[in-house]
């Protein structure tokens, strides 16, 4: 069961964490429980549906199908991510001062918060195929089925409360640096996914630049352990990442960086009128 | 599409195929088989693996970095290398009990 458990949990904690974190990020935002709903419920119905044909998803692109499809979608919540961010660094001053008037202004609240519901969607889906595809295994092998799936509903149930945990730690915070921790965090968050999803096309052979190993951690802190995931999420960690996936991760700090600059230095001119 | 595939298939096939050395192992009962094998250092290879159990598997190696779900039933092809002489630890996650082995590089 104990097994079951750390299983289930090891593949939540990134949903869990980025559920919690995108919480945070649009507390004040009108119908964001909606949205983020929405995320998860689509992305349990896409990890149903990617377990189904696993078989198939593995095997189109040469047999690279499943690498493709993980950086496709890691791909895209870069892009959401980064957007949001964006669009906060716009609009955030008036958030934070004013959050029940921006709060009813439903159409610019819903901007970023599909953005980020693609975000939760992503999460779940990539990680829940895996767990339905273990889940299954239990079910066949039928052995022991009882505790095993008793494991299983533990592990998600960890997951969720790593959710409200660290929806609940962020939001304790005051309210003033809740804005801008939660900017560094899903900044962290965009760059770890960009390096992810470069691991994931140097693994499928789409690209093979700079793809020597340039430090080994895995003594240190592997990336199966609990701790290892949960930094992977968080910061991005790797024990053994790839020159490329270093590229890519610091090159994703710096577009949000200078996006944020850009769009922060034009605000004063488009208020003054 | 489909026919697409098989054009990009059988454009990939013969040039990685030549490229590299070929090994395969194969999963029966949540093990492996071979639970150790041997593999050139130093080069390229590409490893399959069958998953002939009816329930998914996913091929994972923190000692070489792959992640990899293998559908019951399905194989897998994963380029490798070039290794460092040396012993590099695989499992399936999802029976880490049993389903264990490693790769030799000489």
């Amino acid at each position: 069961m104990l097994g079951a458990l750390i299983i289930v949990f090891r593949e939540v904690i990134e949903a869990g964490l980025v559920v919690g974190i995108v919480l945070a990020a649009t507390r004040g935002i009108t119908g964001r429980g909606w949205w983020v709903s929405l995320g998860i419920l689509l992305g349990v119905f896409g990890a149903g549906v990617v377990a189904v044909f696993a078989g198939a998803i593995s095997n189109a692109f040469a047999g690279s199908g499943q690498e493709l499809l993980n950086a496709a979608v890691l791909i895209i919540a870069v892009i959401s991510l980064t957007w949001h961010n964006v669009w906060m660094a716009e609009h955030g001053r008036e958030l934070a001062a004013e959050i029940r008037k921006v709060g009813a202004d439903v159409s610019e609240g819903r901007k970023p918060i599909t953005a980020l519901a693609v975000v939760v969607f992503v999460a779940v889906m990539r990680e829940g195929s895996e767990i339905v595809l273990f889940l299954y295994g239990i079910v066949v092998a039928g052995t022991g089925m009882t505790s095993l799936l008793t494991g299983g509903a533990l592990g998600l149930l960890a997951g969720a409360a790593l959710a409200a945990l660290s929806y609940y730690g962020l939001i304790s915070l005051p309210t003033r640096y809740i804005f801008s921790v939660t900017s560094v965090l899903i900044t962290l968050l965009a760059a770890g996914m960009a390096a992810q999803a470069v691991r994931f096309l140097q693994a499928a052979g789409v690209v093979t630049a700079l793809r020597e190993k340039i430090w080994d951690t895995s003594w240190l802190l592997s990336d199966s352990s609990i701790v290892g995931r949960m930094l992977h999420v968080l910061v991005g960690y790797t024990a053994k990442p790839t020159a490329l996936q270093l590229v890519a991760y610091i090159a994703t700090l710096a577009t949000m960086f200078v996006l944020i600059r850009v769009v922060r230095s034009g605000q004063p001119a488009r208020h003054a009128h | 599409m489909r026919l697409l595939l098989a054009a990009l298939l059988a454009l990939s096939g013969p040039i990685s195929q030549a490229l590299a050395q070929d090994f395969s192992l194969t999963i029966k009962d949540h093990k492996f088989d071979p639970a150790e094998l041997q593999v050139p250092a130093g080069k390229e290879f590409t490893l399959k693996v069958v998953n002939s159990d009816v329930t998914a598997e996913e091929f994972e190696s923190d000692d070489v970095d792959v992640e990899k779900v293998i559908a019951g039933g399905q194989s897998a092809t994963i380029t490798l290398g070039p290794l460092d002489a040396g012993r590099y630890e695989f499992y399936g996650e999802y029976h880490e009990d049993t389903a264990k082995g490693a790769l030799v590089a000489k």
